[in-house]
């Protein structure tokens, strides 16, 4: 069949498709059905898992540059050392430091969770259930004990 | 798909990066919970030994790689518009080497 005659059957069996500058036809896909009454709608507690995650490890790297901070002034001199002790014994410090750790934490547990599942550990759905259930009560728990410390 | 976007080596630097992280941390909470260092004399020492400098400097590249993946991840998710999205990319990038260099900096604060 020649060109022509290939390019005249596309343009005729899809009369609505628009093609791409090269020609090449771009299909538009059918709406999706979109879903986002709040009150009603499902959240398990994998998917839970999974938003926490991502936001942990946002909260992470926003955070650690004042880890760094940390880092350096624990490091740089006895003066700033001592610096950083009086600084570490103000509330903000410690509310800071405990919400720190239950990022860490969950987004520890949750990325554990992945590693395994990639080895075959847990990737059935009530394991994956579980497991989810155990990073987000583990991140609390880690979080809660950081705080029986500083506090 | 695009390559350059997706694929084996983003997903696979994720997992290594994680691994060699869990493995610092780990033995960085071991020498705390084991050898808490008393004073600033004890825990410089500490952090100027050759082996911490090393594994710390190894820490700091997985994080580094780690840390782009994912915000690199989340941006290509959430931000569409491609100009928005090289600047933001950009940003992240930029950051990321800054804070590297930093880190590079304390690390050689510590053996001096």
């Amino acid at each position: 069949m020649a060109p022509e005659v290939i390019k005249a059957a596309r343009t005729s069996s899809k009369p609505e498709s628009r093609t791409l500058s090269n020609g090449h036809p771009i299909r538009s896909p059918a709406p999706r059905p979109v879903f986002l009454n709040l009150t009603q709608i499902q959240i398990p507690v994998g998917a839970l898992t999974s938003i926490a995650h991502r936001v942990t490890g946002i909260v992470l790297a926003l955070g650690f540059p004042f880890c760094l901070y940390a880092l350096q002034l624990s490091l740089a001199s006895a003066k700033s050392y001592e610096q950083l002790r009086g600084m570490a014994g103000s509330e903000w410090f410690k509310v800071a430091l405990i919400a720190f750790i239950w990022a860490l934490s969950h987004h520890l547990l949750a990325g554990l969770r992945h590693l395994l599942m990639d080895i075959g550990i847990g990737s059935h759905l009530a394991d994956a259930r579980r497991s989810a259930w155990a990073a987000n009560v583990g991140g609390v728990v880690m979080a809660a004990l950081a705080a029986g410390v500083v506090l | 798909m695009n390559r350059s976007l997706g694929g084996l080596t983003p997903w696979l630097i994720q997992r290594l990066s994680a691994v060699l992280m869990l493995a610092f941390i780990g033995f960085v909470l071991a020498h705390f919970l084991v050898d808490p260092p008393a004073s600033y004399e004890g825990w410089r020492s500490w952090a100027g030994e050759p082996g911490v400098g090393i594994a710390a400097c190894l820490f700091s590249v997985a994080l580094l790689a780690h840390a782009w993946v994912g915000l690199r991840d989340v941006t290509l998710d959430y931000v569409k518009p491609l100009a928005t999205r090289i600047t933001v990319l950009t940003l992240i990038a930029l950051a990321l080497l800054g804070t590297g260099l930093w880190i590079f900096r304390i690390l050689w604060l510590g053996r001096a």
